[in-house]
């Protein structure tokens, strides 16, 4: 039986294109040279696997979907966040070479591989879902689109971490421990603008979470494959609650009486 | 330093492998029955394939037609599957899927709604009514972020970016696994009164497929090694959307999705080509005209479906044919087209972005291709293992006491080809029955020992790349059965080129055991193929076997020498297991018989 799809000698031209590819762990590294062979569509994670199976067959990176839907393949490209698998090559400058290397927020594990443990640990201390009782004896809630529409635009976060990585507050200050970074603010705005939810975490976002650091400055929004408003639709909103619950006389004076 | 001594020891009283949705689901249940859960997967946390699934979960909730409940479910999975399922499984998961979506909603899920505020369900492929509750087309995300989220505050102990490489057994029960961590590539024991495989698919024996480097099929060939039996290995699921060009994307998933907002297959000379040849099962529920179809997705009860929404089998195969004949797209493939929709509705364009965004950025992003405008190209790709570790419908144990499995290295509820959104359903309904039976078994039994020269063995073989040298490059290895497997073992089959499959994975077997790697231990991913390559032959030789034996074309199988379905056929199942002399034997197992009830369901329903 033939192949169902097209050899791959359809593929129209090839370009030699070299990769400066960051090698190394947490006691140091650097850039390593390769020349990888280009067709019609590669994209930058093409060319890393072809210099994993022909060149370095122990160059450590990370990947699973191939299709911009797990998160898994971030990476700082000619010095940019963005996933390999959605960087096509043709998107980037022809004639010179490509720089690969790993989140520089993160501390390195080996060659593209970083340690993003630390998001995994900030995620568990956000106070987690709490759903008002069922609306219906089965069970189920009455939710209308509209009222869910926000709340889903954050659920599409993939978890790349592309956006902590940028931040400033986490890659130039190392604020870790007082700051939950831009993809934990949206995360809990996420939860506070759930119609279902009964918790508050406005205290913890002002109190623990350092959202104060945040200068708005939407480095994380531009960077998010998700296409993701963080600034605008999640941190900012959650700045304005964490003011009317904390600077606004009439609702501290409402918070007195109201037991929570 | 003896080799225990070496490892990392972990004790628990009940080790899932697997982070998908089978495997957190089993956890949080194992979790809530009070014993002590840890989790290993070979990502981080979330990244599971789960995480890719697109178009939706199938559960007869009814909120979009009312005529739909857990019957017609029953039989739909039971007709997919050509009758070689498992019932009992098939009435559970048709009976409890509707309670497992709500109990997402409770955690934190937010599907898409209906006017009425409920929860949306779309159309697929073999259901006969809208079933599929989803969040546009990135349910998957949905369901392993909800179950992740939610699990994280239930007191698992999860253990990621590490591989699990032998089940360890001391006197006949499972006592646990050995595997390494890829960060640092340390040796790590987990003791368990119980373990629950949730590791998935396999699609990464083949050399087009929708998996990720994950799906190697490890599950089903630690299973195999431990003395398990593997169930229904032939029916491997093309499914019949994949991308086909450029080439680098070959085989990502183009979901059913497209076809059940509407989108249509047409060939080269333009022609919806679905039409010309339906099943007789089905007869009675296809669309005789594309206005009736169109009709049928915009949601009129009167009308039927189009045919492009028959089981994926079906689909796979006619496309499969058009290439044949010469009518098919520039790189192989056929035309999948949504755009057209833009006749029918004003605002075409907003609503294929809004229904399909996540397809909509894949095409415009790797292909160049707008897809509420131009057509895409697709063709088969290797998606789904029917297939899996032959388990008891009623907790999901395998035959080694101990020993449990669930999800997609699991078999027996979907028989021969799997109806789309049967899976993620499958995830949670029995996720939750292996979790809650290997608590009563962790709870049931004291731990045995692990055996110091079981572990011995096996840390050997898990150092033996990095002690030979000058071998061959497992990655070639790898490409290489790939190839076979693609090419003999693929959506035709015959008796003649899967006997040189046989030989040619006997061939790569002898290859395998002198490959080399070269590096440091520390995320090494030459290293890691190595060893994965292992469960890939172990898991192709057994499709190989069990596809041979089957003289028939039913479902996912169809084989060119013998191109019907025979009656004979449709009495039994086929199992792999190990023999005493370590070959694989196959030998047919009769099906589970379906209870009259049952069965009087299903003749209500043909
Ligand atoms: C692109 C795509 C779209 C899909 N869309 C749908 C859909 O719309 N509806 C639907 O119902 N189904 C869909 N499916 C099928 C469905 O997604 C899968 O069958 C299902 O997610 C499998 O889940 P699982 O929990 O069994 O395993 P997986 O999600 O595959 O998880 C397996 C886990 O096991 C771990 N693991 C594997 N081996 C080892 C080892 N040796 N040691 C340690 N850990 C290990 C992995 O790291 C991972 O955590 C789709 C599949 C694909 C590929
Ligand atoms: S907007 Fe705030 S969270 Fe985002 S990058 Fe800037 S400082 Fe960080
Ligand atoms: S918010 Fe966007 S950039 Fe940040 S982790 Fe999520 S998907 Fe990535
Ligand atoms: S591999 Fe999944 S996002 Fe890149």
């Amino acid at each position: 039986m033939p192949p169902i799809h097209a050899p791959l000698s359809t593929a129209t031209t090839t370009r030699r294109v070299e990769f400066r590819v960051w090698r190394g762990d947490s006691s140091g590294g650097q850039f390593q040279s390769y020349t990888v062979e280009v067709t019609e569509g590669m994209v930058v994670l093409d060319c890393i696997h072809q210099i994993q199976a022909s060149q370095a067959s122990d160059l450590a990176v990370r990947w699973n979907c191939k299709a911009g839907k797990c998160g898994s393949c971030s990476a700082e490209i000619n010095g940019q966040p963005r996933l390999m698998c959605m960087t096509r090559m043709d998107t980037l400058p022809d004639g010179q070479p490509v720089t690969v290397e790993p989140m520089r927020t993160f501390p390195s594990i080996r060659d593209l591989v970083t340690d993003v443990s630390w998001n995994f640990r900030v995620k568990k201390r956000i106070k987690p879902f709490k759903p008002r009782k069922p609306d219906n004896p089965d069970g189920s809630w009455t939710m209308f689109q509209v009222d869910v529409d926000r709340v889903q635009e954050f659920r599409k976060c993939i978890e790349c971490f592309l956006c902590q990585d940028v931040c400033h507050v986490l890659r130039d200050h190392h604020k870790h421990d007082e700051f939950i970074g831009p993809r934990f603010l949206m995360y809990s705005a996420m939860l506070e603008m759930n119609p279902l939810d009964t918790e508050n975490r406005i205290a913890d976002l002002k109190h623990h979470d350092g959202i104060g650091y945040c200068n708005i400055g939407k480095c994380c929004t531009k960077v998010c494959p998700e296409h993701i408003g963080i600034t605008d639709n999640a941190i900012i909103p959650m700045k304005e609650r964490v003011v009317d619950e904390f600077y606004d006389p009439m609702t501290r004076l409402f918070r007195m009486f109201k037991p929570r | 330093m003896n080799a225990l001594d070496r490892c990392t020891v972990h004790e628990h009283d009940v080790i899932v492998i697997g982070a998908g949705g089978a495997g957190l689901r089993a956890a949080i249940e194992a979790s809530a029955a009070g014993v002590k859960v840890g989790v290993i997967c070979k990502s981080l946390l979330g990244k599971a394939h789960t995480v890719m699934a697109e178009g939706g979960m199938a559960a007869a909730m009814g909120n979009v037609d009312d005529r739909d409940n857990w019957e017609v479910h029953f039989a739909d999975t039971m007709r997919g599957g050509q009758y070689l399922n498992n019932s009992i499984m098939a009435e559970r998961h048709a009976k409890d899927a509707p309670a497992r979506v709500r109990e997402l909603e409770a955690w934190g899920a937010v599907f898409d709604r209906t006017k009425e505020g409920k929860i949306l369900q779309r159309n697929f492929g073999g259901h006969r009514y809208p079933r599929l509750a989803h969040v546009g087309d990135r349910t998957g995300l949905e369901l392993i972020r909800t179950l992740q989220d939610h699990g994280i505050h239930q007191g698992i102990e999860v253990f990621m970016e590490m591989t699990v490489v032998a089940l360890l057994k001391s006197g006949g029960r499972i006592a646990g696994a050995i595997g390494y961590d890829r960060e640092r590539g340390r040796l790590r024991v987990w003791k368990a009164k119980a373990v629950i495989l949730a590791t998935g698919g396999l699609g990464r024996a083949f050399r087009i497929t929708s998996n990720s480097w994950e799906g190697t099929g490890d599950g089903q060939a630690l299973a195999y090694h431990a003395g398990a039996e593997l169930l229904d290995m032939e029916f491997v699921q093309f499914h019949p959307t994949g991308m086909v060009w450029p080439p680098s994307v070959r085989g990502i998933l183009v979901t059913e999705g497209v076809r059940g907002e509407g989108g249509v297959l047409r060939n080269s000379e333009g022609k919806r080509f679905m039409f010309e040849d339906i099943p007789d099962a089905y007869k009675a529920q296809v669309a005789t005209n594309e206005e009736e179809g169109w009709r049928y997705v915009c949601g009129d009860k009167n009308a039927l479906r189009p045919p492009e929404l028959l089981t994926r089998d079906h689909v796979a195969r006619c496309i499969n044919r058009e290439v044949k004949a010469g009518r098919g797209s520039p790189h192989g493939g056929v035309f999948l087209d949504i755009g057209w929709i833009r006749e029918k509705l004003p605002n075409a364009s907003d609503h294929i972005k809004r229904k399909l965004p996540s397809m909509y950025h894949q095409f415009k992003q790797l292909a160049g291709v707008d897809i509420t405008s131009e057509t895409m190209e697709v063709g088969p790709t290797t998606h789904y293992s029917m297939g899996g570790v032959a388990v008891d419908g009623q907790t999901q144990a395998s035959c080694v006491p101990g020993l449990f499995a669930s999800g997609e290295c699991a078999a027996g509820l979907h028989g021969a080809n799997r109806l789309g959104g049967n899976s993620l359903s499958d995830l949670v309904v029995f996720g939750k029955l292996a979790g809650e039976h290997a608590a009563r078994f962790a709870k049931a039994n004291k731990a045995v020992e692990v055996d110091p020269a079981e572990v011995e063995a096996h840390v050997a073989a898990i150092e033996a790349p990095f002690s030979r040298s000058g071998g061959e490059n497992p990655y070639a290895i790898h490409a290489a059965l790939q190839d076979t497997m693609q090419d003999l073992v693929g959506i035709v089959r015959t008796q003649s080129e899967m006997e040189r499959a046989l030989e040619a994975i006997a061939a790569l077997h002898a290859r395998h055991a002198k490959s080399s790697v070269t590096g440091h231990r520390e995320y090494n991913p030459g290293w890691h193929t190595a060893l994965d390559v292992g469960c890939m032959l172990t898991i192709s030789e057994a499709i190989t076997r069990c596809a041979i034996e089957r003289k028939e074309s039913r479902g996912a199988q169809f084989r060119e020498d013998f191109p019907q379905k025979c009656a004979e056929c449709a009495t039994f199942n086929l199992i792999a297991k190990k023999a005493p002399d370590g070959s694989m034997e196959v030998h047919r197992r009769p099906l589970v018989p379906t209870r009259p009830d049952l069965a009087a369901v299903i003749e209500k329903m043909k």
